[in-house]
């Protein structure tokens, strides 16, 4: 359930939910991060359920001494009013079995807060591409009906590659096919319930390998600019992007602590 | 997918956890019948609160029979030690109850045949001050966790072997604030589990709570470590509950040799 900061909910009607899946790479969180630290979201609530691995930490995108000291949780919403923006942050995993029960708790959020569309960004295993995907961009984009028909001019004209179905069974020849996003977390199972429940949803997912997930993340951030405009968009030089999106401090020590100097 | 250097193509565990979407799938070839033995056992699932010398349960919630002010709870076996042996040994404390938990995962069938060894928890209220688990409403308390972790567990920009260990680092919820006794533990390390279940539940609902963790190299009971809690003594909680400090280093140096001989496995 959502609770707020303050004393009272906020009213997010007509806000876009930017949400992350818990998928390969962590990317789509990855991604969130640099969209909070970049646009200096404000934190309004907590989503706060048992079905996330309980976390705790401080604050994740402190810039000096003063605001380094705020707790933050598992499962945190940020806000930016004046671009009608939420982002839902979440930092652990999902419990067993407790997957299907959140997609329940956070769609029927969405719906009471009357969100307008909601935007998830996830992974796939790149290992599962097929030839076909092999040879084109990593990124792919899912709008469930509703949405489909809000964007369909803004995303003809961006040129997106949209999710090809796969067979349901890949081991049978003849099987069926349908949307699989291997990797993908709780991705499919959003989407799914989204079609049916016609609420307007997108998904910008990206294909990706374990390791150093930074630059996915970097990549993906800037798939979802070309479409909301979050932030400016500038020359198609490269490492221009990098320096657009601003790292979390908390970004810090992610592969673990410094060696001891007599390794050496 | 990974290759090893064998050439064996092996399943590698995915960071993000998501080896369980196939329980998605598992969740379609599964039967009613499957879905139903499932809930039933969830349902068993079940936290009990008793009286321990009696084994029967609390008629009321434990708040509401005992409604305190100051919550103060010890995770693992040091933190406890430095609980027994600092604060509950200045005063007379009295049991008031205990927990119980039970989940499928436990090896008995149901919570009344656990071993007192598993899933337990005690509480205790201070007989001769009210304001600790006596009768200030529930608004008012404030709580505080204690516990151990190991110190590669601790992030920093140095070698983890280089650092003073045992230490001990704070975090606190918005609403706390008295002074913390240590720095507090910077990003990017986090805590997680029991310790981190409570703090988020005080962070959300607003209750002041401060998590004291000790990072420390040795994981049994030890004397350095425990002794590394001695800085929550000078603590607005603390302060006034613990009496005599150099009778509880005895207790605690006399706890220690207790469990030292039970581990000797020559004996």
């Amino acid at each position: 359930m959502f609770v707020p900061c303050g004393e009272s909910v906020p009213d997010l009607t007509g806000f876009t939910l930017l949400m992350p899946a818990v998928s390969v790479g962590n990317v789509g969180q990855l991604a969130i991060d640099l969209i909070i630290s970049t646009l200096n979201m404000c934190k309004i609530g907590y989503f706060y359920t048992d079905c996330l691995v309980p976390m705790v930490g401080n604050n994740p995108y402190a810039t000096a001494e003063a605001n380094s000291t705020e707790l933050s949780t598992n499962t945190e919403v940020y806000s930016l009013p004046s671009r009608k923006l939420v982002a839902l942050q979440l930092r652990s995993l999902f419990i067993k079995y407790k997957s299907k029960p959140f997609c329940e708790k956070l769609l029927s959020w969405v719906r009471s807060s009357n969100f307008t569309r909601v935007i998830i960004l996830s992974s796939s295993h790149s290992y599962h591409r097929n030839d076909l995907q092999l040879r084109s961009t990593p990124f792919r984009y899912l709008f469930t009906p509703s949405m489909q028909k809000s964007v369909q001019n803004k995303i003809k004209s961006l040129n997106w590659e949209e999710m090809e179905k796969s067979p349901c069974i890949p081991e049978i020849n003849d099987s069926e096919f349908c949307i699989r996003i291997p990797g993908g977390g709780i991705t499919k199972a959003l989407y799914d319930e989204s079609c049916s429940k016609e609420i307007q949803m997108a998904v910008l997912l990206k294909f990706v390998s374990e390791g150093d997930n930074i630059p996915d993340a970097l990549g993906l951030v800037e798939y979802l600019n070309e479409w909301l405009q979050i932030i400016k968009p500038c020359s198609d030089d490269p490492t221009a992007s990098t320096l657009r999106w601003k790292i979390p401090s908390s970004w810090r020590l992610l592969f673990g602590s410094g060696l001891p100097p007599a390794l050496f | 997918m990974a290759a090893t250097f064998f050439g064996e193509v092996v399943k590698a565990p995915c960071r993000a956890g998501t080896e369980d979407e196939d329980e998605e799938e598992e969740g379609r070839r599964e039967t009613p019948e499957d879905r139903e033995v499932r809930r039933q056992l969830a349902r068993k699932r079940e936290v009990r609160l008793l009286r321990r010398q009696t084994k029967t349960s609390l008629e009321v919630s434990l708040l509401e029979k005992y409604p305190c002010s100051k919550f103060i709870i010890a995770i693992g076996n040091n933190a406890v030690a430095f609980l027994s042996s600092f604060v509950m040994n200045s005063g007379v404390w009295e049991e008031v109850g205990c927990a119980k938990l039970w989940n499928e995962w436990c090896r008995t069938t149901d919570a009344i045949h656990l071993s007192p060894a598993e899933a337990f928890c005690v509480f205790y209220h201070l007989k001769s001050n009210p304001s600790v688990f006596g009768s200030c409403p529930r608004k008012n308390m404030q709580i505080t966790i204690l516990t151990s972790r190991h110190v590669t567990d601790y992030k920093t920009s140095e070698s983890t072997g280089s650092l003073p260990s045992p230490f001990l680092k704070a975090l606190k919820t918005q609403n706390f604030k008295d002074p913390v006794c240590c720095s507090l533990l910077e990003q990017p390390n986090i805590v997680h589990d029991l310790p981190a279940a409570v703090l988020s539940y005080c962070q959300v609902w607003k209750i002041p709570a401060v998590l004291y963790l000790c990072y420390t190299d040795v994981m049994k009971l030890d004397l350095i470590t425990v002794e590394a809690f001695k800085p929550i003594l000078s603590s607005r909680t603390l302060k006034g509950l613990v009496k005599n400090i150099p009778q509880s280093t005895e207790i605690l140096k006399k706890l220690m040799t207790t469990n030292e001989i039970q581990s000797n496995i020559y004996t």
